[in-house]
């Protein structure tokens, strides 16, 4: 297990590497010569100078790097051009709120959509396993910000139980909950009813229903437990998803995560701030598909051995 | 050339004109109508079919179809809900909202689908490439699109149109790289089961050369799963270009695309949310007639994945 663990992390690094090169060829992406385009139309040809040794962008690009990287391991990510303050603390004074709404998504979306799946697999053909997928479809193509916004619309305008918008209490995150949520409940309904179908399948339900097991103890233990090392994978992917998901929910429910803090920053041409989330985002993701993937080894111990 | 080599090529050309007969032409009418047969049990998959084809009528044909002027100011009907004069209600400026859907439409579809169909053809070449020479090529490929999918779901065309600078133009960039490294993925993994089929084998015995194999052998091959991604694949961009107009960074406010139309809505959620209810509605209609019509084929085509 040991070694398994250790393997998953050397391949990281090399992905790690690639995706700060990335980012940080983002601000040479930009069209035109970036230290003008950052000065902005009005500034003078002192200024842009002026910026363009302040960002280090005289330097070779390579030069340019590896101080990038340097200083970013040391946590600094440079200065917003809005507020002039340093990035890192702009991200982590955010953080807490992306981070609450990951979890509210989190708290039923994954329960939700493993039980309907699991109820579908187990009711083929009828109509609960016709309605469940049918469900599970229609919150894979309703829009976020739609629901968000027929949300707000029901239950904060017309019947007036839940607020609008802001993070104070429990009942702030109901209705960002809801659109959090509703995209994994229905990719895990649908991944679990797949996956419970094939473990259904297999040999050793079979066996355990020749030998007389009891119907509940044969779908529980023998076809349910195995049939969620599909869905645990899938999972990990899906909390990528409620990360960039958290973009569209902080914009409608005007909660200042770092969802929020990205689109601000693009209004604004803020750079430095876009690139540090850009780097926050991407890392993120990468350490839970890491995660999920010694995870998957440690529930299936045939991937350990391969 | 030297000698032998002269010796090869003649011998590889010889067999090709022998073996290769270009008029030999196998039947697909039978296996069509199967498909076609197979197809139409599943009535969910055949409405979603025809809602399809309806939507696609309505971009191509829409705006000339369409009872008012997109642009059209009816002072008298501000705000008001959908009646028998306005069937969808109107907006601030009194512009009938169904008219503006059905402008909307080409706009709307049409980078969704433009996105894709490039999106797919870079993804799929990439893929057969890296699939077929494995080596360096399938290493540059497949990390190329991990990089991508570490900045998951529409954040990676959120960053893209950061550097770019919003637009339509921008966001079919964005979306059609965002498509990139699925189909780059999918198709990899399409290339590397059909390699090892023996007619493969016995296309490069007889001396094929690797652009004919490639192109001719195992292309039509992979075909099935090139179909199902893109019809999926279309849902999630017509998604994420209305996700991202909604966020303001797409098509310009005044223009009708649907999820600018929703963003505009915003702002009336308590005195007209018709003007939320029904663009959104729309894009639910359209991206659950594409989700359901390719889960149709997938099931269809590939009846292990149920």
């Amino acid at each position: 297990m040991g070694r398994y663990v250790a393997r998953r992390l050397l391949e990281t690094i090399p992905l790690m590497i690639i995706i700060s090169i990335v980012v940080f060829m983002f601000i040479h992406l930009i069209p035109g010569d970036p230290a003008k385009t950052l000065a902005g139309v009005e500034a003078s040809l002192e200024e842009v100078e002026a910026l363009r040794e302040e960002l280090g962008l005289k330097d070779p690009l390579i030069v340019q790097y590896f101080n990038w990287v340097k200083n970013a391991l040391s946590g600094d990510l440079g200065r917003s051009f809005k507020s002039n303050l340093p990035v890192t603390e702009l991200i982590w004074s955010r953080f807490q709120f992306t981070i609450r709404l990951v979890f509210a998504g989190l708290v039923w979306a994954p329960f939700a959509g493993i039980f309907i799946g699991v109820m579908c697999a187990i009711k083929r053909g009828t109509w609960v396993d016709l309605g469940g997928m049918l469900f599970a479809i229609c919150g894979l193509s309703a829009p976020g910000f739609w629901l968000g916004l027929m949300g707000i619309q029901f239950f904060s305008v017309k019947l007036g139980w839940l607020p609008s918008g802001g993070l104070e209490s429990w009942k702030h995150l109901i209705l960002p909950s809801m659109v959090m949520g509703t995209g994994i409940m229905a990719t895990l309904a649908r991944y679990s009813r797949s996956s419970m179908l094939e473990t259904l399948r297999e040999d050793y339900v079979r066996t355990a229903r020749a030998k007389g097991q009891r119907e509940q103890i044969v779908m529980f233990r023998h076809a349910f437990m195995n049939s969620l090392i599909q869905v645990v994978t899938i999972l990990g992917l899906q909390i990528g998803g409620l990360l960039s998901g958290s973009v569209l929910t902080e914009t409608i429910f005007s909660i200042p995560g770092m969802g929020r803090l990205l689109t601000d920053s693009i209004a604004y041409r803020d750079y430095p701030t876009i690139q540090g989330i850009l780097l926050i985002f991407a890392l993120q993701y990468v350490l839970i598909n890491l995660i999920v993937d010694v995870l998957y080894g440690v529930i299936n111990p045939k991937i350990r051995y391969d | 050339m030297s000698n032998t080599q002269n010796e090869q090529a003649k011998i590889n050309t010889s067999f090709e004109e022998n073996y290769i007969d270009e008029n030999i032409k196998v039947s697909t009418d039978g296996k069509v109508k199967a498909f076609v047969k197979k197809f139409a049990k599943r009535k969910t998959a055949v409405v979603a079919f025809f809602v399809m084809v309806a939507l696609l009528i309505l971009a191509l044909v829409g705006p000339s179809l369409a009872p008012y002027e997109a642009n059209a100011f009816d002072y008298d009907n501000i705000l008001s809900g959908p009646s028998a004069k306005h069937w969808f209600g109107t907006d601030q400026f009194g512009r009938d909202i169904l008219s503006r859907i059905m402008a909307g439409a080409p706009l709307t579809l049409g980078v969704a689908l433009s996105s894709v169909i490039v999106g797919a053809a870079i993804g799929t070449v990439l893929g057969l490439l890296s699939g077929y020479y494995g080596g360096w090529i399938e290493m540059l490929v497949m990390r190329g699109a991990d990089v991508l999918f570490s900045f998951p779901d529409i954040l990676l065309a959120i960053a893209i149109v950061a550097a770019l600078g919003p637009g339509i133009i921008n966001v079919f960039i964005a979306v059609a790289v965002f498509t990139v490294p699925s189909f780059a993925r999918i198709m990899r993994s399409a290339t590397l089961a059909v390699k090892g089929c023996l007619y493969v084998e016995v296309a490069r015995s007889l001396g094929c050369k690797d652009g004919r194999i490639l192109f001719k052998h195992i292309f039509p091959g992979t075909i099935q799963s090139l179909i199902v991604n893109f019809t999926m694949r279309i849902g999630s961009a017509i998604m994420a270009a209305s996700s991202l107009s909604f966020l303001g960074f797409g098509a310009n406010v005044a223009d009708p695309e649907w999820g600018a139309m929703l963003s505009l809505g915003r702002s009336y959620l308590s005195t007209a949310p018709h003007m939320v209810y029904l663009p959104g509605l729309v894009i639910f209609v359209t991206v659950l007639a594409f989700n359901l019509f390719g889960d149709g084929l997938r099931d269809t085509l590939d009846p292990k994945i149920k």
